[in-house]
């Protein structure tokens, strides 16, 4: 049966311009990759080969300088995310879209179950209930419960990436964006990780995630697309590689 | 939040002088300036054009004399503009913002809009007390009964995070956060659906500017008030603001989602801004 992927990327490139440097900054060039229901697409490569910038470019963090990026909406309809109004990708991000990054902002004097359960609460679930589910999600990777009732602002980098993880699976979008999401974990939170992200799947949620770790890939990659640094970047970063 | 336009701004000019046909060619980023150089009149803001949709925060940022608090100043009746449009869209009808008479714009400023400047004084009446200054804004709307009047102001001085022990103290005795709060409940008397924040922060404490901050993102959340918030600070833009509008010299010079104006801005006088904050 053919299966028709929930997003397409085509010939996705991004080239930084900066002004005051005068210069061009590729980052990605000629991505193609495409995200399946229930399915992990992962994206692997050396740093420097653009993995972030795809991810940002489909969350449009990043204005893709060229390329097409079919998203099917939950209604059946099609739209290019590379040039959807604002107001839409905003839309999308609310309700079918998340994005798992490595950094965490939050509003300050927000108690960690708070940050996590907000999604849902803008989704327009009730409080309480919400808070509930947040709960159980930190419980489930571990997170101590002596930190839900604080603010994240001061927590070391494996906490809030848990912090990051709990808010981004809880909100069960149909897309999931994931920006290396174990990389500050121990082996056995990992596994939790793996876990709760094979659930996610399961209840046919598409991932794209960037992975360091091949180990990881194994576990939970159904496809994996490869990206190399686009020509030009060598000089930019000073790289002595020898290119052939 | 799709198709649910609050507000559409056409074209929004405003000159201050007496301005001359050569005063938009020859101001803005380009020129590096916003005093026409034929006439001496100074181009505060032109071609200022944006929509707004319900329960949406769209930030205005820009340095100081970039024209992002005239342009709001326009819109809440403040000033005249020079020209454009703008058309405010509420239950079903619409209001051709600068084409009103003078008591229809109070009535849209009384009942549908709220405004919070960067100076309490010019949003808190300081002769009457806190709970006063609410008063008076639910006597326009028609709330007449002392007790329910009584009752709201507790109320919303109770969701601002102001002591309702010290309503009846006169404003200047407040802290400067605490008149600011108090400034928010006003403004917030009447539900409107379309607030303004003009640098509501700029000036207060770290810890006290953290709260304000709280404090409107958690009304944006209950009540989906539409916002367009005024600063020159990037932490509050990238906290509050879903959408964002760069200015320079009286013109936009981007437009984007919030954490791509942040982290991919595509003008260059943006990238520096952006590129020299702490």
């Amino acid at each position: 049966m053919f299966i028709k992927p929930i997003l397409e990327v085509e010939n996705f490139s991004k080239t930084f311009m900066l002004h005051e440097q005068g210069k061009e900054l590729p980052s990605s060039h000629n991505v193609f990759l495409k995200a399946y229901a229930g399915r992990l697409t992962a994206i692997i490569g050396p740093t420097g080969a653009g993995k972030s910038t795809v991810l940002k470019g489909i969350y449009r963090t990043y204005l893709p300088t060229s390329g097409r990026m079919m998203f099917t909406m939950e209604n059946g309809q099609q739209i290019d995310l590379a040039t959807a109004d604002e107001h839409q990708i905003l839309a999308l991000r609310q309700n079918e879209i998340g994005f798992v990054t490595q950094f965490l902002h939050t509003l300050p004097r927000q108690p960690t179950e708070n940050v996590v359960a907000m999604p849902l609460i803008k989704k327009g679930m009730e409080r309480r209930l919400a808070i509930e589910k947040a709960r159980e999600t930190l419980a489930k990777l571990n997170l101590p419960e002596r930190l839900w009732g604080i603010s994240p602002a001061t927590f070391s980098g494996g906490e809030k990436q848990r912090v990051n993880l709990a808010r981004g699976l809880l909100a069960r979008p149909n897309l999931l964006l994931l920006d290396e999401p174990t990389a500050s974990l121990d082996p056995k939170t990992t596994d939790r990780v793996v876990e709760l992200i094979d659930n996610l799947k399961q209840s046919g949620t598409a991932v794209i995630a960037i992975f360091h770790d091949l180990n990881l890939v194994e576990r939970l990659a159904d496809k994996v697309v490869e990206l190399e640094p686009p020509i030009g970047t060598e000089q930019f970063f000073n790289d002595t590689r020898k290119v052939l | 939040m799709s198709n649910d336009k609050i507000l559409e701004v056409r074209n929004l000019s405003k000159v201050y002088g007496k301005g001359c046909s050569k005063c938009f060619e020859s101001t803005g980023p380009k020129h590096d300036t916003n005093i026409c150089p034929h006439c001496g009149s100074v181009v505060a803001a032109h071609d200022i054009s944006f929509d707004l949709y319900r329960g949406e925060i769209l930030g205005i940022m820009g340095e100081s004399g970039s024209g992002k608090s005239t342009s709001i100043k326009n819109l809440f009746f403040d000033e005249m503009p020079t020209s454009g449009q703008a058309t405010f869209f509420d239950q079903g009808k619409q209001y051709d913002l600068f084409k009103l008479n003078a008591q229809q714009k109070r009535h849209l400023r009384n009942h549908h809009f709220g405004m919070v400047y960067q100076n309490p004084v010019l949003g808190l009446n300081f002769n009457v007390s806190a709970g006063g200054n609410i008063a008076e804004r639910l006597l326009m709307n028609n709330i007449t009964h002392y007790s329910d009047i009584r009752d709201r102001a507790i109320e919303l001085l109770r969701r601002t995070e102001v002591l309702t022990e010290r309503m009846d103290e006169l404003p200047k005795n407040f802290s400067g956060g605490m008149q600011q709060r108090v400034q928010i409940a006003k403004a917030l008397a009447t539900n409107p659906p379309l607030l303004f924040l003009d640098e509501v922060t700029t000036g207060l404490d770290l810890s006290v500017q953290a709260a304000i901050l709280d404090l409107i993102m958690e009304i944006q959340h209950e009540s989906n008030t539409a916002m367009i918030a005024v600063t020159h600070d990037l932490g509050v833009i990238r906290l509050l603001a879903d959408r964002t509008i760069m200015m320079k010299y009286g013109r936009i010079v981007e437009t984007g989602l919030t954490d791509q104006i942040l982290e991919d801005p595509q003008d260059a006088y943006t990238q520096r801004l952006v590129a020299s904050a702490l």
